[in-house]
């Protein structure tokens, strides 16, 4: 590798201001001195709306671990646009990302793409894995949250005797579920994983409401660790229902002291057991009397937000070429420079704004007039 | 409490069909972005007024009423929206086919002056080289320099990250360019591009014993003009007159010498010590020269041809205090000049020989200018103003009178 890049320090000598990148693009696309790609070698469709999509990375990639997910850049129209999925396939194997038809960029993705297409990549990430040390586990998915709980499954089950695995999935229709027989098959072929498919279509949603529902399913889920991904009302209801339990837990603590366990990996901060992974991220309206004319100077749009939009989706709606990435307050790829005014942090609900400072637009609304650098 | 470990999956841009039917809150999400996008979204036209007029409209706009100016702003916007609305795929996948050929010309170029000791190989390689050089600066270097392509998201084809093949640093260079040139067009006394600061290039400059050099001067620039650009992309002038800090000008001067020690490494020592190999060091030493002086001759003579042939105007000072949205446009117009010619002449001058809609939408993909002209063209015969254009030979001509004719001190009336 060192040597590699002597190498490319040498040939750049020759191809300045390009890199030796640059001109090996020319024969292989997935080389760039700024941008992380990859070559789709593989779709597989998986339900009349979703597909997966398998892709060999360039240099720079890190292998992903099972229930990360990464950032993908896809163009529609000639313009890059950048969404978050979930990586399912298992660790240790070429990436493949599992994409449900939600929207305009996972809409192209499940119906355009085709091997040889060029995707851009960053890399994976997220803490929504495996414990480090093997343990009894519950899965509880709903929709396509089961996309990073697949990898875990692909990568637990078939490789370690000692796992044990249930996995509570809700689906609408049996033909909606994503994964639906290659779920059934481990679970035949692998005493040690157990699957219910729950349709929401027959039966109504699993009732977190109390721990009986669960009871009945899993009798032991106080024991194990849980995973829990899919649509917010979904979560905020296991996560209510788990709360309770801890509080219940606590209570009637000394009678189960013999049963303390060392919390490790993932779960050393998490007392109650549940690791959640969102697809969203809720965002506080902003004040009644926020909201004010936006200005984006480059692009010489100016329209009137109200002060709960994130300046990113007014920008969109504008058709102004907003940056954008995770858009939900973390990937920071979304930085643009505020030339005058005052933002509200819709996470927080903290006015802030300085001349310069670089604002995250996928959280920020405005606090009265805003002029952006773009 | 539970670890919380977020990440999206998509937003809500279209229709939206749940993926299950627990996916509600997507359909919440919806709900608020079809809010959004009900609210009026007006089109804000930089900081110039939408109507009014300046001091003085200039002598070739005069008939025009302040009406009428407001008007032609309003149908050349209406014009540039069209562009934007049609922008898309098609010409995301021209600019990386130009690039991509650039490229391919640029190895194939070099690598046959390796062997350039045959002489037919030295004129292969030195062509090759030559029009990789011309199609690098200017289809795509200038253009991409002016954020014509920033609109894909690319950070590999962005105005923000491009550095190109020529000895200015490409920063340096857009701020002279896209910030002074363009804003101040041929406004005398503003826009520094009208002779340069070495050449008198209107009646208006006050002549002096100096300008008696004006062809000798030009002569000289053409085979080295990237040079030329540089030292004028440093503001010596600016400098000198106190506008500009020295830190600014030390900062310019280090950035213009890394960029340069880079430029003359590649063409004039590290191409020629491979080609030593085969014993045609100094044969490729000579080519890549020749390369960039071909270069340096063409881009003067396209850029010459931009503001200078005779029938663009230039500007006082008192035409611009005032003017409005639509004056500006009329001032680029009557300020720029044309080339006609073939499809390819058009994409080696890097469609700068559409330099009247390069000058009114300087952001537009360049490959839309050809579109542009025709409609251009008829607005400015409809309002009785002027449409410069020739085939080549007859706009570098008119330059060169014109560099002739100001040498000599103005005749005393």
């Amino acid at each position: 590798m060192i040597r590699l890049r002597k190498l490319a320090r040498a040939a750049s000598v020759l191809t300045t201001p390009l890199a030796p990148e640059d001109i090996l693009s020319l024969f292989n696309p997935v080389f760039s001195a700024r941008q992380l790609r990859g070559v789709v070698t593989r779709v597989v469709a998986e339900t009349a709306d979703s597909a997966t999509i398998f892709f060999r990375p360039g240099r720079g990639w890190k292998a992903h671990q099972a229930g990360q997910w990464a950032r993908i850049g896809v163009e529609l129209d000639g313009v890059r646009h950048w969404r978050s999925y979930s990586l399912s396939a298992p660790a240790g194997q070429d990436p493949a990302i599992t994409v449900t038809d939600v929207g305009a960029v996972s809409g192209v993705l499940v119906r355009d793409t085709r091997p040889g297409d060029v995707l851009f990549l960053a890399p994976p990430q997220g803490d929504f894995v495996l414990p480090e040390h093997p343990r009894p586990l519950l899965m509880l998915t709903a929709g396509s949250g089961i996309t990073p709980v697949m990898s875990m499954v692909r990568t637990l089950v078939p490789h370690r005797p000692d796992a044990d695995v249930v996995l509570i999935h809700s689906s609408r229709t049996p033909e909606d579920s994503i994964f639906r027989e290659e779920l059934s098959e481990l679970a035949d072929q692998f005493p040690n994983f157990k699957v219910t498919h729950w349709i929401t279509g027959e039966r109504g949603r699993v009732d977190f409401s109390s721990p009986a529902a669960l009871d009945e399913l899993c009798p032991d889920w106080r024991h194990r660790a849980a995973y829990a991904c899919g649509p917010e009302g979904f979560l905020d209801d296991a996560e209510a229902l788990w709360s309770a339990e801890a509080a219940v837990a606590a209570a009637t603590e000394g009678s189960a002291a013999g049963e303390s366990h060392q919390p490790e990996g993932p779960f050393a901060a998490d007392p109650i057991n549940l690791i959640i992974e969102r697809f969203t991220t809720s965002l506080a309206a902003g004040a009644g009397h926020d909201g004010g004319l936006v200005t984006f100077e480059a692009s010489d749009r100016e329209v009137e937000a109200d002060g709960s939009t994130p300046l990113l989706d007014v920008g969109e709606d504008a058709g102004v070429l907003m940056p954008s990435g995770c858009r939900m307050g973390i990937c920071h790829s979304c930085l643009t420079p505020l030339r005058a005014g005052h933002v509200r942090d819709l996470r927080t609900g903290e006015v802030h704004g300085e001349p310069g400072q670089l604002i995250q637009t996928c959280v920020s609304a405005a606090a009265g007039p805003v002029n952006l650098d773009i | 409490m539970a670890i919380v470990t977020n990440h999206e999956a998509e937003t809500t841009e279209d229709a939206v069909v749940p993926s299950s039917g627990d996916d509600a809150a997507l359909q919440a999400k919806e709900a608020a972005a079809a809010a959004t996008g009900a609210q009026a979204v007006k089109t804000r036209r930089g900081a110039l007024a939408t109507s009014g007029s300046p001091l003085v409209r200039p002598p070739a706009a005069a008939h025009l009423s302040d009406e009428q100016v407001a008007e032609l702003g309003r149908e050349l916007d209406a014009i540039k929206d069209d562009i934007l609305a049609k922008r898309g795929a098609s010409d995301a996948a021209y600019i990386r086919r130009v690039i991509k050929v650039q490229r391919a010309l640029e190895i194939s170029g070099r690598a046959t002056l390796l062997v350039s000791r045959n002489k037919g190989a030295w004129v292969a390689g030195t062509t090759l080289l030559s029009l990789a050089k011309i199609l690098e600066n200017m289809e795509i270097g200038h253009n991409v320099l002016h954020g014509q392509w920033d609109w894909m998201r690319d950070p590999d084809i962005h105005s923000t990250t491009w550095e190109w093949d020529f000895v200015t640093p490409a920063r340096a260079w857009q701020h002279t360019h896209n910030d002074l040139h363009h804003r101040w067009t041929n406004v005398v006394g503003k826009d520094n591009d009208v002779g340069y600061n070495l050449l008198r290039m209107d009646p208006a400059q006050e002549w002096k014993p100096f300008n008696l050099g004006n062809p000798v001067y030009n002569a000289i620039l053409a085979p080295i003009f990237e040079w030329g650009i540089a030292i004028y992309d440093l503001e010596l002038q600016d400098y000198k007159e106190g506008n500009k800090s020295k830190e600014a000008l030390v900062k310019d001067l280090k950035a213009l010498g890394v960029k340069a020690l880079k430029q003359f490494t590649k063409d004039y020592a590290a191409t020629p010590a491979v080609a030593m190999l085969t014993g045609s060091g100094k044969q490729a030493l000579y080519g890549t020269l020749t390369a960039n002086a071909v270069r340096n001759v063409w881009a003067h003579a396209v850029i010459f041809c931009g503001h200078f042939p005779d029938g663009t105007d230039t500007f006082t000072e008192e035409m611009v205090e005032g003017e409005t949205r639509g004056d500006w446009y009329v001032r680029q117009m009557i300020g720029s000049a044309n080339i006609s010619g073939s499809r390819f002449m058009h994409l080696m001058t890097g469609n700068l020989s559409h330099q009247i809609e390069h000058h009114l939408f300087p952001d537009i993909p360049s490959n839309r200018y050809a579109e542009v002209a025709p409609k251009v063209q008829e607005i400015c015969r409809r309002y009785g103003l002027p449409y410069t254009t020739g085939p080549m030979w007859k706009q570098v001509g008119s330059t060169w009178a014109k560099v002739f004719k100001l040498a000599l001190p103005p005749k005393k009336a």
